[in-house]
């Protein structure tokens, strides 16, 4: 496919692009239509685009007014978070570098590697709720309302993966376990929650769980989001354990079986790790469609990146800007979820080779 | 595995539900958590919307800034929930808030089905009517077969589903959650007319790019009494609530201002002002306040004069004149309660 | 598992601790359940809320801009539920047909010969399937919106269809009347015929575009799940590339199609709730918006609209899994 050499062109394009006359045609239409957008689109983004400017009356261009956006970066990155309290997000990575240390230590013990390894996946959420809100260790408190922009939206995913991991990893067994009980509970549960849009389960944890609850309990806006994210996130998490859980031979539950293994100690130590390595690729899938959905978030008021960039495009110095911040909303969600994308991808290919060459 | 989390569950959720039975009153609620909640919109100039760094301003912040001195003492320990039209009534009956300052109109069903209560009214207003000036309209019996954009979970709805079934006109409704795409589809051109709350027309007007091509219709076909909202059945609160809004009323009656009221308590001789102070008698107590209440509200939010001028008034972008909001021995509608 | 391996040790006793759990599991739901509905009948009483679904038969007050049943003013709150209820059934039907056919262009356009058509094909997917579909809807819809021309400018085709930004106006028949009624620009709009929102162009569109991507990779996915052997061995017997597909490739990976795409489509009807960002008159909108606000039970509309969802997941499920069965008997036999 590559183009080596010059006077290979002619026959390289005759097989890749002009094949038949149908080809011709499919070709040339393509064709147009690049000619047709893209130096639209090149004009609006770059040539014809504001760079530099105060606020709307600067850009004169027939393009984009990106000033706009770089006026409001901060809000867009970390919401309405206090400007001097910002320095805290400097802390957060300090979480996952202590627990890849502590996994680096016990290396060779798979079952305290796997320990510490949970919870760090499982503590990094708390952490980043404790730093970032405050009220302790000396932090000033924030409160969650001010929370807002591509922080928000990071900490809802975040906080949506890494817990319905292990209540995914739950229902999946007990959607496998022989226990009818058991077993028709977790269906109910997985079907039920895959089977009511994102929107609604929002609403409901937003506005209508504090009626469930009793009066003076006050569980957070964000923290109830976060719970129903959770829970939604939870029942696909199960769906894709069970196909890694699926995949893992009969003969590996025997042999654990027969060293004497009980049934938690296999799963443990045999049966889960192997499911979960093969599940990676759903898991980051389930991930990545999370990370899309926290948008909804701003129907019940909350202002993630989206709704950030939605409250500033009605800011009167900026009137009129409402593409070029969903442009900026679209690289951003973009880029991120394209690498993930592809990291998946990577590490799908990773362990077809790894389970080609153990078998 | 699953047991114990199940356990765990069960064993939390019956810790929650013995937790609390008994329905403490909001008054010692906010007195206890130090912070006022207070349900604002999600930006409506002129009534609450936030700046570019998130401090609320508008006539319905004002009256949640006066509740909290009221009940505190101090105007900024207001924690702010922006609630969309249909979130509001929820997050009040839920207890998420205490106070409901979300230009709301009191309607009868609201009052009597939805555990609501309106102590009192902020804002007389009514439903009204934008065009673009190009559209040569200049009355609304001339609006057959328009195309009307709003905002949906508001009385709006219904009102325009009445006046045009009255006069039997036809009309297109395209409804949407919030202001702000309600504004953007009628700049869009998706509708003729824009309808709300005569005030909300005059603040979203600003938020057009040629407010000037756009005029706001004289006519309403609606009444619409704006003012704060509060959960059935505590009297205390909604006492408290009441008599806040009264207090920037009388003030302006009694001709305090923020600026003069230092001087008025040093020398006023009228009883009415002394009272009303806290310089005589004990009409504090009996809200179950402190007895300079009135005065602080006025000292820190100011009268409900300075209110309406600071926030809708003539120097504001809004320019909206007093007509029905005038004290009523001005030819107005608000007439505060005898304090005393 | 258990029954395969009765030499292994397995605790006796484990049946009646299993039954316990489970007994215990039972009561902590039922209890769950139990305080929760208790806190809420508490929390409503306290504050006078009505509940129930007496609000079902009272007059709803207000106007719906599209219906596909009759519906006025004077309609109860229970004609908007199934308006509504309609309007979102229509969404979610064009946007699987759409998605559908979508899919299938873009999953085969990762075969074909031409390197442009796979190229766009790997562009498409790689852009559409990483950004919001919140995103893209409002994208679309102020898109369309912008382009399109006022009533009185509008782009008209033989004087009897017109398109303008209120939508686009088609003549319709009436078997009743006999008659045609063509759209007429009367005043402020067109009357007369029948009117597309942009609303629902819109809405379609995104939804059409945003599960092509997704339905292309399942698409893609089960066609190279066929061996190559069997294309080759297709080929070999004088089948052309299409024959081949239809043939031969297609009845195989079917199979391996069906469960991916039966969830792309549960996604698809649920991702029609995202109308009421855009005005579209759907169930979100309209029942759970302002039925939700002028009867103001909560708890009901929300617990409805669910179970409604719910409903038509699982009904999409059991029709999908169904055909899948008939698929199976029919292969063996």
């Amino acid at each position: 496919m590559t183009l080596a050499k010059s006077e290979n062109l002619v026959p390289w394009l005759r097989k890749n692009l002009l094949k038949t006359p149908l080809d011709w045609i499919i070709t040339a239409i393509i064709v147009g239509l690049c000619l047709w957008i893209l130096p639209g689109l090149w004009n609006w983004l770059v040539w014809d685009a504001t760079f530099v400017g105060m606020n709307r009356s600067d850009c004169t261009g027939e393009g984009a007014c990106w000033p706009f956006v770089w006026s409001r970066m901060g809000q867009f990155m970390v919401g309405f978070y206090p400007e001097h309290e910002r320095w805290r997000l400097a802390l957060l990575p300090l979480w996952p570098l202590f627990f890849v240390l502590g996994a680096l230590l016990f290396r060779g013990s798979w079952p305290r590697r796997f320990g510490v390894l949970t919870g760090g996946v499982l503590g990094f959420p708390l952490f980043g709720w404790v730093i970032l809100k405050g009220g302790r260790w000396g932090l000033a408190a924030v409160d969650t309302a001010e929370w807002g922009g591509l922080l928000l939206t990071l900490f809802i995913s975040l906080c949506g993966i890494f817990w319905s991991l292990p209540l995914g990893i739950i229902l999946a067994l007990g959607r496998r376990s022989k226990k009818p009980f058991v077993n028709k509970v977790s269906v109910a549960f997985i079907e039920l929650w895959r089977g009511v849009p994102l929107v609604t389960i929002l609403f409901f944890s937003s506005v209508m769980i504090p009626l469930f609850l009793p009066k003076e309990m006050d569980v957070d806006k964000l923290l109830r989001a976060v719970i129903g994210v959770t829970l939604f996130a939870s029942a696909y998490m199960a769906e894709v354990v069970r196909a890694g859980l699926n995949g893992v031979a009969r003969g590996q539950y025997e042999a654990a079986y027969s060293l004497g293994l009980g049934w938690v100690r296999t799963m443990m130590l045999v049966v889960l790790p192997q499911a979960l390595k093969m599940s990676i690729p759903g898991i980051v899938n389930t991930f990545i469609g999370l990370f899309k959905d926290t948008s909804l978030v701003l129907v019940i008021g909350m202002f993630d990146l989206m709704g950030m960039i939605q409250a500033a495009s009605t800011d009167s110095q900026w009137l009129g800007c409402t593409y070029e911040g969903y442009f900026f909303a679209g690289v951003v969600y973009w880029v991120f979820c394209f690498s993930m994308s592809q990291t998946s991808l990577r590490l799908e290919a990773r362990l077809q080779r790894n389970h080609a060459a153990s078998m | 595995m699953p047991h114990s989390f199940f356990c765990f569950l069960v064993i939390s959720l019956i810790f929650l539900a013995t937790h609390g039975i008994a329905a403490p009153n909001t008054l010692e609620v906010v007195k206890k958590r130090g912070v006022l909640h207070c349900g604002v919109s999600q930006g409506l100039a002129g009534f609450s919307a936030p700046d570019s760094k998130n401090s609320w301003s508008g006539i319905d912040v004002d009256l949640c800034r006066a509740v909290a001195v009221a009940v505190l003492g101090d105007g900024t320990k207001v924690k702010y929930r922006p609630l969309s039209a249909k979130e509001r009534f929820t997050a009040l009956q839920t207890g998420e808030i205490d106070l409901l300052s979300r230009n709301t109109s009191w309607t009868l069903v609201r009052d009597a089905s939805l555990g609501l209560d309106f102590p009192a009214v902020l804002y007389y207003d009514g439903q009204g009517f934008m065009v673009s000036k190009k559209a040569g309209v200049k009355a609304v019996t001339e609006l057959a077969g328009a195309t009307i954009c709003t905002q949906t979970g508001t009385t709006t709805e219904l009102n325009i589903a009445d006046f045009f079934r009255a006069k039997n006109m036809k009309y297109k409704l395209v409804v949407f959650e919030k202001n702000d795409e309600v504004v953007a589809a009628y700049e869009a051109g998706r509708c003729d007319v824009l309808s709300a709350d005569q005030s909300g027309l005059y603040a979203s007007r600003t938020k057009l790019k040629q407010p000037a091509d756009h005029m706001v219709l004289s006519e309403v076909i609606s009444k619409e009494p704006l003012g704060p909202a509060v959960r059935h059945g505590d009297n205390q609160w909604a006492d408290i609530v009441r008599w806040t809004l009264f207090a920037l009323l009388e003030a302006e009656e009694l001709g305090l201002t923020s600026q003069n009221i230092d001087g008025e308590l040093k020398t006023s001789k009228n009883p009415g002002v002394r009272r009303f102070l806290g310089a005589e008698g004990e009409v504090g107590k009996d809200l179950g306040l402190r007895p300079d209440w009135a005065l602080s509200i006025v000292k820190q939010v100011g009268s409900y004069g300075e209110v309406f001028e600071r926030n809708l008034g003539e120097a504001t972008p809004l320019k909206i004149a007093r007509g029905m909001n005038a004290l009523w021995n001005k030819g107005g509608l608000h007439y505060p309660m005898p304090v005393r | 598992m258990s029954q395969s391996q009765p030499h292994i040790r397995r605790p006796r006793k484990v049946s009646w601790v299993s039954i316990w759990l489970q007994v215990l599991l039972l009561a902590i739901i039922l209890a769950g359940f139990y305080v929760g509905g208790q806190n809420a009948l508490e929390n409503l009483q306290r504050q006078s809320i009505a509940s129930g679904f007496g609000f079902w038969d009272r007059t709803a007050g207000f106007g719906i801009t599209q219906h596909l049943i009759p519906y006025g003013e004077s309609s109860t709150y229970g004609d908007a539920f199934w308006v509504a209820l309609l309007n979102t059934l229509l969404v979610a039907i064009l946007g699987i047909i759409g998605g559908s056919v979508g899919g299938v262009l873009i999953g085969l356009a990762a075969f074909s010969q031409n390197l442009l058509v796979r190229l766009l094909g790997r562009v498409y997917i790689e852009v559409i399937r990483n950004i919001p579909l919140l995103l893209q809807l409002f994208f679309w819809y102020f898109g369309v919106l912008r382009s399109l021309p006022s009533p009185r400018e509008s782009y008209s085709l033989g004087g009897v269809i017109y398109l303008n930004i209120r939508g686009l106006s088609i003549p319709t028949y009436s078997f009743r009347g006999g008659g045609w009624s063509v759209p007429q620009l009367e005043g402020f709009n067109f009357t007369g015929g029948l009117v597309i929102l942009p609303e629902l162009v819109a809405l379609v569109l995104t939804l059409s575009l945003y599960s092509a991507a997704f339905i292309g990779e399942i698409i893609r996915g089960g066609i190279l799940a066929v061996s190559r052997g069997q294309w080759e061995a297709a080929l070999a017997l004088g089948l052309t590339r299409f024959q081949t597909l239809r043939l031969v490739v297609i009845p195989q990976a079917r199979s391996v199609i069906l469960p991916p795409l039966t969830s792309q489509y549960l996604n698809t009807t649920k991702n029609t709730s995202l109308a009421a960002a855009i005005a579209y008159p759907d169930l979100v909108l309209i029942f759970a918006g302002t039925v939700l606000m002028q009867t103001g039970q909560a708890v009901e509309v929300m617990l409805l609209t669910m179970a409604v969802y719910l409903g038509l997941s699982l009904l999409i499920a059991l029709s999908l899994w169904l055909l899948q069965k008939r698929w199976a008997t029919h292969d063996l036999g």
